[in-house]
């Protein structure tokens, strides 16, 4: 309730601070649903719309199974630690921009090129934070699993990665987040299609109806994956804690 | 079964890099069927000879020969159960063979059953011990490690834990070691006692408790106890 609430003053403010700028530089929320409807109705707003999911959830997913697995080693292994806390660091530093431009270079203006590269700017996170989540695993539970003799894979699954979880699920947030801001810079340079090439083209004809219009619309599509996947892959994984007052 | 402990030297390095001994030489055996208690003052490295007779740190000095496939039941000082798993999960998970009439005798002994499906944090320290202790059962082991199970446990219900170990013992062939400050848990639960100096440690006297642990009666434990108040004396 407060949540939709809180939306509500959003688009009141919104509303507002469109009357005073005028239709051209803001467009009213109707004026963007106009567009939008518009859109839908055309069938191109599914299609990037689809385009831009599909790179998202293809970069998310490769970003966060290789960093936290790299981020594990390096929390549990010195030597993985020592030599890759340069490649980490550098990683962590170079600007999304390098990687998208670099691997459009590199590897053409394809698919694979774009995907690798957002995944590369995302990646780095991902290992930093589980890096951090393994560390800070609570040793004296390692040496029981250890002592009843436990299978690795059940001391994994049941021992180390619920104390894993929150990690992931920060990692998972901020990532989704990063990820789709990335994807659309890479479709801006060198994708036919995607959210990010409308944006594009919005941009050359200063339409800024068209540009709210399919970045909200996104945007949307982010909230509604947040709310219904990484909300109660949260909740579960913390259940066994006592809530907050 | 058996269990030889040879430790000639243990040595601990700390933050500020400075070396200590903890254990100085020392050597005992156990045998199946047999409850050996380690008494001693509070630091005195009994921790550590555990987590080195546990194969958890193997960083010493000498040799420990513990039959590779004894199952090991270990009830640590703190519960160390998984927060994030049930009562029951927690011993599941440690004990994957337990039949479902072996855990609720367990659970019903240890009077555990209201809290079969509450989260660790739910409980209280000494509810958590219980946990512990049927984790530790659960797995029917070779060799049983009791680091000051009973602390922090009412009078009565310690006395009952006290017995069900004793039953434990008494009905499977279990090496049992236990650590204790209470000199009225070791000659109750006693076959041997090693009494430990303070750091570094080494075994003080070795003291046989020749009567059988179902006939002590109350007369006999207070023969015990003077006998050994007069061994400590004489040491002095």
């Amino acid at each position: 309730m407060l949540r939709l609430l809180s939306f509500a003053l959003f688009l009141l403010i919104w509303w507002i601070a469109a009357l005073f700028v005028g239709g051209a530089k803001l467009p009213s929320p109707p004026a963007v649903l106009e567009v939008m409807i518009a859109e839908a109705s055309s069938g191109a707003l599914f299609l990037h719309l689809g385009a831009t999911l599909a790179r998202v959830i293809l970069a998310f997913v490769l970003a966060m199974s290789l960093g936290s697995a790299i981020g594990y080693l390096m929390g549990r292994v010195r030597l993985a630690d020592k030599l890759g806390d340069p490649w980490l660091i550098l990683l962590l530093n170079l600007p999304a921009l390098v990687v998208i431009v670099l691997a459009y270079i590199w590897a053409g203006l394809t698919e694979a090129a774009a995907i690798a590269a957002i995944a590369i700017n995302k990646l780095p996170t991902a290992v930093v934070t589980l890096r951090e989540g393994t560390r800070a695993l609570d040793r004296s539970l390692d040496e029981m699993a250890s002592v009843f003799a436990m299978p690795r894979w059940r001391a994994f699954r049941h021992v180390v990665l619920p104390q894993l979880a929150p990690y992931i699920a920060a990692s998972a947030r901020s990532g989704l987040s990063l990820v789709w801001k990335i994807v659309l810079v890479a479709e801006l340079l060198g994708r036919p299609n995607g959210v990010g090439f409308e944006i594009g083209v919005a941009f050359q004809l200063f339409d800024t109806p068209r540009l709210l219009a399919y970045s909200l619309t996104f945007a949307a599509v982010v909230f509604v994956i947040e709310t219904l996947l990484v909300q109660p892959f949260e909740a579960r994984a913390t259940r066994w804690r006592p809530r907050a007052a | 079964m058996r269990l030889e402990v040879e430790i000639t030297g243990k040595t601990f390095r700390s933050a500020a890099g400075r070396t200590h001994e903890v254990l100085a030489p020392l050597k005992f055996a156990l045998q199946s069927g047999e409850v050996g208690v380690l008494i001693g003052p509070s630091g005195c490295g009994k921790s550590t000879m555990l987590r080195i007779i546990l194969g958890l740190d193997a960083d010493f000095r000498g040799h420990v020969a513990r039959p590779p496939q004894a199952r090991i039941g270990m009830v640590f000082q703190e519960p160390r159960l998984l927060p994030w798993r049930s009562v029951e999960q927690n011993v599941r998970l440690a004990a994957p063979d337990v039949t479902d009439a072996k855990l609720s005798e367990l659970f019903r002994i240890l009077e555990l059953e209201a809290h079969r499906s509450h989260f660790p944090g739910e409980l209280s320290l000494g509810l958590a011990r219980r946990v512990s202790l049927a984790r530790a059962f659960a797995v029917e082991p070779d060799l049983l490690v009791l680091d000051e199970p009973l602390a922090s446990l009412d009078d009565a219900l310690a006395g009952r834990l006290r017995d069900e170990i004793a039953a434990l013992v008494a009905s499977r062939p279990v090496m049992t070691l236990l650590v204790t400050h209470s000199l009225d848990d070791a000659v109750r639960l006693g076959d041997r006692l090693f009494f430990l100096s303070p750091r570094p440690a080494h075994i003080v006297q070795e003291v046989p408790i020749a009567i059988p642990r179902a006939m002590r009666s109350e007369a006999a434990l207070t023969g015990i106890r003077a006998e050994l108040a007069a061994l400590q004396l004489e040491s002095k």
